[in-house]
């Protein structure tokens, strides 16, 4: 067999845990650079595949399958494999880490070789769930990332560390078991657990479909976070440490809406033409409520984790209108959130490091204090904002504009109300940077703060410049997903027509 | 094919501030504060020779072209590019961008060199280049956008600018945060009316399938045919843009604000260039306009009641640059009555004199505000540099300045032949001929303006010194002036431009804007409009002049009574914004966090959890340790299941 | 032959006096003779059937229900043992420390 990409990028992290587990606890140095070099070289491993995926091709690549095991009479197997849906997602993956690791430098001190051995678990776990191609695989890795994502926060997070970790716990738990049910209900009924043998194959009739889409869509809704469902999540973010929360941020949440995109979609078309209008609904509900609430935080980090509930509206609203612009606007919008929202909790994170407190009311005026932080702060926020020029705009627009002439979704309205969400974003997040940088310098504690280091620049400059460039000219991104969602519409579209 | 290469030049014209502002960040600290300077200028100066050198090209190819500079967004049917458009109109407001935006920046040179000194941190020098020219890199895409989605990227980053200039010194203001406050104002501001053009935007893609300006205009026709109601949300969507950015009712609240700005920014982007993008837009998209009168009417008398509102306003303010700000929105009302009575020349021909003595008279204002400053003395807080009450007869001290404001004035005012004069009356003309109640109402404000600026004039430059500080004041440097002065030989020959019975302009523009019928020179409207002007600068003049007593009490106060209380206080108009719009969004919002989020929603959970934990506490009771009570169960189960299977 | 039912009623007799036992009697020592009646009643049973199908089943598991009780019986008379060093009694009445 010859070298595959993906076994490679999935497993590599697993031997930089194994070389870790060799090293002495104490040697906090060498396990650091042991970790960053692991997510480095994973990363390098991700572009190779880039180099060898072709981008012209809908077909999942790359692919393996090796059987395992069997359930009811039905293989399911080790089987992995990349489309141009997932692989942005695992390049969003491995790019994040490192980065994220590189943030902890600091920052974690104590038991850093259990952190960091974590977090290379955790990387190996969402990298399942975006290459798994069976249903009982990405079950296990979906549940996996729970554990290393558990920890990360019971252990090295906030005051109320253990609360949020057991809720973050629990609330993904409890979607996750309606997902077995119709996981197991799918492989035994339609006989296959084979994402590639079941999508397309009309097997699943559209009165089962119903239900299914339900069992499905509970978990991955409580992931993404949809309103009602996101009360995990702005205490699993404020408690984390700052890398915990890059990557929640960055991509664990992106899971649930790749779940709607690599199962509800593609599996039940019929459910999910049927229930698109409601989602969008409940999408646009979270996107207005998100920046309500996010506007009223007084804490920074919890207002970073509320408008990520706005942002991941727009997401789920772009994925619902189930046409092109809106699918494909969704898809780069997640790379984007996982990129600006990742960088806002780098920044706070920052802030955190030199005073130790999260509260909006302990800053001010920090612009003139460190401006080179300031101006970074400042372009994240601008990111996330969605202006022109940069990667939110492209995003937020493309899937305004899709959902917008939706016909699953059926009237403009939605997307005129999720319209004023981008007011509303500019009122919280200019609101924010108001507080922290602008303004006198009212702390005296403020006034001798260190301006970043080259290793926070080093941090930040990575996402700042993808999102310049993916603001500006972000079509290689759309090259690369476009004809993986081509093909989900046109199974979508034939769900529609055989449905007339 | 020579054009063709000429054309391809235009990109030059947002790249060349890009290549300045990237320098000036690199190396503008290391240089010091000429060298930021200077870049900086020269490569708006460069922009400008570029816009020259169009227009010129232009001359002979007056159909224009567009020139593709790379692929943007490309998904399924849905095509935009970074396209550049050149055609007459976009370089006639290339050629006011850069060429304003030149002298500004030289005049920026002289003036930051102070304001920096007087606001204690000279490390901001080079930061206001970059934002400058970051400015006009943005003002540049906007005007040269060959679509409507490439355009609403200059629309916010101009935006963006303006944040960032309003703010920049973010440390000053009302309680240290006033600055900032205003900054974010007139953000948030811009972004309602950024809605509306998003929404705009979203209706002519769904309807037209392009976001082109060539592909869209050539369908208007015959989509009005077909669903008139979509033009009209589309051109009534786009209005809500227009006076978000060119701050006309309801949204020009944030401009009077955005003085908090360094005044060549107030200059720039606050009177000449940014706030008239909404004017650009509405004149690019005439093509929708036309055919939409229901549309036209209301853009045309929210244009005449923005310029009357806001001219009532400035009569009664004390800040030498707020009556500006309050004078330029009435400007720019009379800009978008025009365009909206169909007259988009007259439009675009007040836009230019508009942007050559209102930028005038607010870079000469910022000579007389730092005149003010230097007559300060060391530690004087008291004096507010920018009240008029505090000044009089600085026209002694600073004798260029008043000339050049003088100038600026008349020309505002509209007294024969400067600038004003010419382009205000081709407004009135065609308000004549077709709206008369629009007449009016635009009569009415042109005869307010002139008597707010002959208040102005005499309340700083005449009679005696009311402070101290304004009788130390003395004349700027010449790096200061010299803008100042070719401003002035501006504003006095700008009215060539479109002289009647020449129709220079129209006949420039009518190669874009298709064949416009040539305003006729109504010598009534000229004369109605003439005696109007030198009525209110007479009435100013005759008002103001007397009063020469300390401490200054408005004589209109006690004429007018309580229309003059209303009318220093603008009209209650942000303590209205702040009952009825501001404050039931913050109890809204925080309704939603603390009783709703905090109370209900994260309460379902821990509801749940409370539920199981009840749940586990009641049968744990079953559990009491005794080994007889668990022998009873076993054995109480045990036949349950046996009496059950029996029965089966 | 003596008929299937006498075997049977004295393996049910004996369950249930072992039953009783258990519920009534505090003892720990008289519990766990009870609990051997109980399993003595099953191998009687085991016993009763495997002769009346002539098959040898029920008697392996008669040996092996014998020993399983005979290492219990040994478990569980080291735990009296224990239990009796510290509390100084075997009442079961006073051992219900493991309540929920």
């Amino acid at each position: 067999m010859s070298l595959n990409p993906l076994l490679l990028t999935i497993a590599f992290p697993l031997a930089g845990v194994v070389v870790m587990l060799l090293l002495k606890a104490k040697w906090k140095n060498a396990i650091r650079w042991t970790a960053l070099l692991t997510s480095l070289v994973t990363f390098g491993l991700s572009l190779w595949m880039l180099s060898q995926f072709n981008s012209a091709s809908p077909d999942l690549q790359f692919e393996i399958n090796q059987a395992w095991f069997s359930l009811g009479g039905n293989p399911i197997g080790f089987h992995i494999g990349v489309d141009g849906i997932s692989i942005l997602m695992v390049l969003l993956t491995t790019f994040l880490t490192p980065l994220a690791i590189l943030s902890t430098w600091k920052a974690v001190d104590e038991k850093v070789k259990s952190f960091m051995a974590f977090f290379l678990l955790l990387e190996v776990g969402m990298l399942g769930v975006f290459l798994s191609l069976d249903m009982v695989l990405f079950y296990i890795f979906w549940e996996f990332t729970l554990i290393p994502m558990y920890f990360l926060i019971g252990l090295w997070g906030g005051e109320r560390r253990v609360y949020a970790a057991v809720k973050f716990f629990l609330y993904t738990m409890a979607g996750s078991v309606l997902m077995l049910a119709g996981i197991l209900w799918i492989g035994l009924q339609y006989g296959s657990f084979n994402l590639t043998q079941l999508v397309g194959s009309g097997m699943i009739p559209a009165a089962a479909q119903l239900w299914l889409f339900g069992a499905f869509g509970l978990a991955f809704a409580i992931k993404v976070p949809m309103f009602p469902l996101h009360s995990w999540l702005p205490d699993a973010h404020t408690e984390a440490p700052t890398a915990g929360s890059v990557i929640l941020a960055g991509v664990l949440l992106k899971m649930g809406a790749y779940g709607f995109l690599r199962f509800n979609l593609p599996l039940f078309p019929d459910a999910s033409i049927q229930f698109a209008p409601w989602m969008a609904g409940l999408a646009v509900v979270g996107i207005i409520y998100g920046a309500l609430v996010a506007y009223r935080q007084k804490d920074v980090k919890k207002l970073v984790a509320y408008s990520s509930i706005s942002h991941l509206g727009f997401v789920v609203l772009g994925i619902f209108a189930l046409n092109l612009q809106g699918l494909q606007g969704a898809i780069l919008q997640m790379v984007n959130h996982g990129l600006s929202t990742g960088a806002l909790f780098l920044v706070v994170g920052m802030l955190y490091e030199r005073r130790h407190t999260r509260l909006l009311e302990n800053f001010g005026g920090l612009w003139k204090v460190v401006p080179v932080m300031g101006t970074l702060a400042l372009i994240t926020m601008l990111s996330s904002v969605g202006l022109p020029g940069l990667n939110g705009f492209v995003g937020e627009f493309t899937i305004l504009l899709g959902a917008f002439g939706s016909e699953a979704i059926g009237s403009p309205w939605f997307a005129g109300v999720a319209t004023l969400g981008v007011i509303l974003a500019a009122v919280y997040l200019f609101h924010m940077f108001q507080k922290l940088f602008l303004g006198p310098v009212i702390h005296e504690e403020n006034q001798k703060l260190k301006d970043v280091s080259v290793r926070e620049i080093l941090i930040l400059a990575p996402i700042l410049l993808l999102a310049f460039w993916i603001g500006l000219y972000p079509k290689p991104f759309f090259m690369l997903m476009a004809p993986a969602v081509e093909k989900l519409t046109t199974i979508i579209q034939s769900a529609a027509l055989l449905a007339q | 094919m020579e054009s063709g290469l000429t054309f391809n030049l235009v990109p030059w014209v947002v790249f060349l501030p890009l290549i300045g502002l990237s320098i000036n960040l690199l190396f503008g600290r290391k240089f010091g504060e000429s060298f930021s300077g200077t870049v900086a200028s020269l490569a708006t100066g460069l922009a400008f020779v570029v816009s020259v050198i169009l227009a010129v090209a232009l001359a002979n190819h007056p159909e224009g072209v567009t020139v593709p500079l790379a692929d943007w967004i490309t998904i399924g049917s849905l095509t935009v590019r970074w396209a550049f458009r050149v055609d007459t109109l976009s370089v006639v407001m290339m050629l006011v961008v850069s060429g304003v935006g030149t002298l500004i920046h030289i005049y920026s040179i002289g003036y930051m060199h102070n304001d920096v000194r007087h606001n204690g941190d000279e490390g901001r020098y080079t930061r206001f280049f970059v934002f400058l020219n970051l400015f006009i890199a943005a003002m540049m895409i906007l005007v040269s956008a060959d679509n409507f989605l490439m355009m609403f990227v200059g629309w916010e980053g101009v935006g963006l600018c303006s944040y960032l200039l309003i703010g920049f010194w973010f440390e000053k203001g009302k309680n240290g945060t006033g600055n900032s406050e205003a900054a974010k104002k007139a953000f948030i501001a811009n972004r309602i009316g950024d809605f509306g053009l998003l929404i705009a935007m979203f209706l002519i893609f769904v309807n037209f399938g392009s976001f082109e300006f060539d592909a869209v205009f050539s369908q208007a026709a015959a989509i009005t045919a077909d669903k008139p109601g979509v033009m009209l949300a589309i051109t009534l969507f786009m209005l809500l843009g227009v006076t978000g950015k060119s701050a006309q009712l309801p949204l020009y609240v944030w401009l009077p604000d955005a003085m908090a700005g360094p005044t060549p920014v107030s200059a720039l982007i606050h009177a000449a260039t940014m706030v008239t993008a909404g004017v650009y837009l509405m004149t690019r998209s005439a093509a929708f306009y036309m055919l939409v009168p229901n549309a036209q009417s209301v853009v045309m008398w929210v244009g005449a009641a923005t310029a009357l509102f806001a001219a009532t306003i400035a009569v009664a303010q004390y800040d030498i640059k707020k009556v500006l700000a309050y004078s330029t929105i009435s400007q720019l009302g009379f800009m978008v009555a025009a365009v909206g009575m169909g007259a988009t020349v007259a439009g675009m021909f007040h836009l230019i004199t508009h942007a050559f003595f209102k930028g005038l008279l607010f870079l000469a204002a910022g000579s007389v505000i730092q005149g003010v400053e230097r007559g300060m003395h060391h530690g004087d807080h008291g004096t507010d540099p920018q009240d008029m009450r505090q000044m009089g007869g600085i026209r002694k001290q600073m004798p260029v300045t008043f000339w050049v404001y003088l100038i600026g004035a008349l020309a505002l005012s509209g007294i024969a032949p400067l600038a004003g004069f010419f382009s205000k009356d081709e407004i009135l003309a065609a308000a004549w001929t077709s709206q008369p109640g629009i007449f009016i109402v635009l009569a009415l404000a042109a005869f307010m303006t002139a008597f707010y600026m002959g208040r102005q004039l005499v309340m700083v430059f005449f009679g005696d010194a009311r402070s101290e500080a304004a009788k130390g004041a003395t004349e700027s440097k010449l790096v200061v002036t010299l803008p100042l002065m070719i401003l002035a030989g501006l504003s006095v020959l700008g009215g060539l431009l479109n002289l009647p019975g020449l129709h220079t302009l129209e006949h420039w523009l009518e190669h874009t804007l298709g064949k416009v019928e040539p305003a006729h020179f109504v010598w009534l409207v000229a004369g109605i409009s003439l005696v109007l002007a030198l009525l209110g600068l007479g009435l100013g003049w005759m008002i103001y002049s007397r009063k020469n007593e300390k401490p200054f009490v408005d004589p209109l106060k006690k004429a007018l009574g309580p229309l003059f209380t209303g009318m220093e206080n603008k009209w209650w108009v942000d303590e209205l914004y702040a009952a009825v719009i501001l404050n039931p969004y913050k109890a809204f919002a925080h309704f939603m966090a603390e009783p709703v989020d905090l109370g209900v929603i994260d309460r379902i959970g821990g509801g749940l959890a409370a539920g199981t934990r009840a749940m586990a506490e009641g049968l744990r009771k079953l559990e009491n340790g005794y080994i007889r009570t668990y022998g009873l169960l076993m054995l109480l189960g045990l036949t349950a299941i046996l009496t059950w299977l029996f029965l089966h | 032959m003596i008929p299937i039912a006498y075997p049977l009623s004295l393996a049910a007799i004996l369950f249930i006096i072992g039953i009783i036992g258990f519920l009534l009697r505090k003892n720990a020592i008289v519990i766990f003779m009870c609990l051997e009646l109980m399993f003595n009643a099953a191998n009687l049973v085991f016993i009763t059937f495997s002769n009346y199908y002539q098959l040898i089943d029920g008697q392996v598991f008669v040996v092996f229900v014998m020993t399983v009780a005979a290492a219990e019986v040994a478990v569980g008379l080291a735990l009296m043992v224990a239990i009796f060093r510290t509390k100084h009694s075997i009442d079961i009445d006073q051992m219900n420390s493991l309540k929920g």
